[in-house]
């Protein structure tokens, strides 16, 4: 016996989203070995990391906050995705969008006027476009492939952030700490709920998916773009603009990953720091991916991959291990995700090996 | 410019352009064959992580170097039955398998992070090695930068001059042709990517093994996507490679020389940290904006899955 795959005349709806849900499935049981393998109990490390950062309110509120910068990375990424522009320097762009959003609260350090916090908000989207405008100008105009100079820019990025809270914007009494001035309480993101650390932040995000899928499901420049992603040759003979689709496809992932990064600094870590982000840029690929590159999709695996990030903390305090499992957990989610998308377009059968 | 800093730029830039050279030629005979596989960074760094444990506990650096490409090859394995068996989109493939690979990577060598490897007599080769300013920086080296030249005419032989080698560029031109005359496209393109994964395993040890010598978590620091950059700027060929490599290793060492040189220069060493990516985009801007060259070099069928009997 063989096992064959066959093409389906057209892709199985019920697959597409049954995939994901497969995917989870199957990273739970590999989690379960690796646990044993690492010498837990499954069970405990279960419990340890899928339950205990979800147990009362302050770890719910935690899970919101994480899947923030997440969802809001991920609605703008799908935008790119779904015309394949492969954007995969989000985690730069966020980056600029903290250092430009920042920039506008150190700068305005007495200011009490309520615009500060739009006007921050606003700059880190700006920040974020301008990091994505680049690949996106090479790309257009020279022809660079933008996976390779979008990531390179996450490097660079990565340096300036690094350079400005060592020099120029080093807090004068941080104690030589790498680190700029606290931020002021007025260029803070309110609190939604007292006692825990989510704050508006998230209801940016919601906003976000909310934006995010009027602009695919309701706009012609939405329609152009999935136009533009399933068929490039219908694309080219429809007339629309490939320059415009590779420019709004980077400009969408740009300013919502700025956002995303004003929104870190903004939020719980209240000053501009080495340590902005864990890898949300790279982590929302893979919510990109798990949510179907559909905004309510993007909604639930934000929350799947923040628990990640919670269980993978958790995972260091009460079992000892180091916190990169959670990367490990979101890679193995992401190959079985891709692995399961073959029953999307692929029917599986078991046929004698003939010849 | 005295002899011993011309001697020791050449020797460091050697040094850094290695392990760009390996990776790079692995991923350049994957593509050859029409497999886009993104994942080198993830490679390197399992493979850096698996031959440091191994050469750590072993004593044997080049038990460690086996072990770090028989870790690449099991990544690219991973890469090969998504995007090849399970036709899976191969740039969202070997994404997962970059983000995988760092995340286990650092994952594996949390453990390691305070533990040094003795360092590794080079290898002298004698004669060679006393030519004046030349001599020392290129013929006093780890053995693995020989191995690096010799991979090179190993691999333009083996594309330009050998059958097998030629089944696989036409692997890569046309699978449906070379399906139609009997070649087992899936079978050659298995072959080349972990061939890609072995090379880039080798590249990450050279890396934890040699350069270093030690494990940190991010040490591979982008040398992976470099290699992929690299086989665009060689436009396919492998001699090609060499030059970038080295073009590239110049540009990650010139901060240790600036900074080492004592010259009183106000430049962050931010700045010329970022000279290697920065290299990378003008690179890649100008190479890319001739079309023509791009086209007419790169493998027909790059990044497009094959179905048999389809």
């Amino acid at each position: 016996m063989w096992l064959k795959f066959e093409a389906r005349t057209e892709p199985s709806l019920l697959m597409r989203y049954l995939s994901p849900v497969l995917a989870v499935f199957l990273m739970l049981i590999c989690g379960l070995v690796l646990f044993s393998v690492l010498g837990k109990n499954p069970m405990e490390g279960f419990k340890v990391f899928f339950l205990n950062p979800v147990k009362d309110t302050y770890g719910m509120a935690e899970l919101l906050l994480k899947a923030t910068p997440l969802m809001l990375c991920a609605v703008g990424l799908s935008v790119g995705f779904r015309a394949n522009i492969w954007n995969i320097g989000a985690e730069g762009q966020l980056l600029i969008g903290a250092l430009a959003g920042g920039w506008v609260a150190l700068h305005f350090e007495h200011s009490t006027s309520p615009l500060l916090l739009p006007a921050m908000i606003l700059a880190g989207a700006l920040g974020g476009m301008l990091w994505a405008a680049i690949p996106a100008f090479l790309r257009t105009r020279f022809n660079a492939n933008e996976i390779l100079t979008s990531l390179m820019l996450v490097y660079i990025a990565q340096l300036v952030v690094s350079w400005l809270v060592h020099g120029p914007w080093k807090d004068p009494d941080g104690f030589n700490f790498p680190q700029t001035k606290q931020f002021q309480v007025h260029a803070m993101l309110p609190l939604l709920k007292a006692g825990t650390r989510l704050n508006a932040a998230f209801l940016v995000g919601i906003g976000g998916l909310v934006v995010g899928w009027v602009f695919m499901n309701r706009s012609f420049l939405g329609y152009q773009m999935k136009v533009a992603g399933q068929a490039e040759n219908a694309s080219r003979y429809a007339g629309f603009s490939a320059k415009r689709t590779v420019w709004f496809g980077m400009l969408a992932g740009g300013c919502m990953a700025g956002i995303a990064g004003l929104a870190e600094v903004a939020g719980p870590i209240g000053q501009l720091t080495e340590h902005i982000s864990p890898g949300y840029g790279f982590a929302a690929m893979i919510v990109a991916f798990l949510g179907r590159l559909n905004p309510i999709g993007i909604f639930f695996s934000s929350l799947l991959m923040a628990l990640l990030y919670l269980g993978g903390e958790q995972a260091q305090q009460y079992l000892n291990l180091p916190s990169s499992i959670s990367n490990v957990f979101q890679g193995m989610l992401l190959f079985f995700l891709l692995g399961s998308d073959v029953f999307v377009y692929f029917r599986p059968r078991f046929a004698r090996r003939n010849k | 410019m005295d002899q011993s800093l011309f001697t020791s730029i050449l020797f460091a830039t050697v040094v850094a352009g290695t392990p760009l050279i390996i990776t790079a030629l692995g991923e350049l005979v994957t593509e050859k064959s029409g497999v886009l596989n993104l994942g080198p960074e993830g490679m390197m760094s399992v493979g850096a992580v698996a031959a440091f444990a191994v050469t750590h506990h072993t004593g044997n650096p080049w038990l460690g170097i086996l072990a770090g490409m028989v870790a690449g090859m099991l990544m690219s394995l991973l890469f090969a039955f998504m995007a090849l068996t399970l036709m899976a989109n191969q740039v969202a493939s070997g994404l997962a398998l970059s983000i995988f690979g760092v995340g286990l990577s650092a994952f594996i060598g949390k453990s390691y992070e305070s533990v040094a490897l003795p360092s590794i007599v080079p290898m002298r080769i004698p004669l060679l090695a006393d030519i004046p300013y030349i001599g020392p920086a290129l013929f006093q080296q780890q053995a693995l930068v020989y191995f690096s030249w010799i991979l090179i005419g190993l691999v333009a032989w083996f594309l330009y001059k050998s059958k097998v080698g030629l089944i696989l560029r036409a692997v890569g031109e046309s699978p449906v042709s070379a399906h139609e005359i009997g070649h087992p496209v899936i079978l050659i393109r298995y072959l080349a990517t972990l061939f890609g994964g072995a090379m880039a395993g080798v590249g990450g040890a050279f890396l934890s093994v040699f350069y270093t010598p030690m494990w940190v978590e991010g040490m591979v620091a982008g040398r992976g996507w470099i290699s992929l950059a690299l086989v665009v700027f060689a436009t396919w060929r492998p001699m090609r490679v060499m030059i970038g490599a080295y073009l590239f290793g110049g540009a990650m060492i010139t901060q240790m020389f600036v900074q080492g040189s004592g010259l009183k220069l106000s430049i962050p060493a931010q700045f010329l940290s970022s000279l290697p990516y920065v290299a990378t985009i003008v690179v890649l801007v100008l190479i890319s904006r001739n079309l023509k060259t791009i086209r007419l070099n790169s493998p027909a069928s790059l990044g497009q899955p094959f179905l048999p009997d389809a």
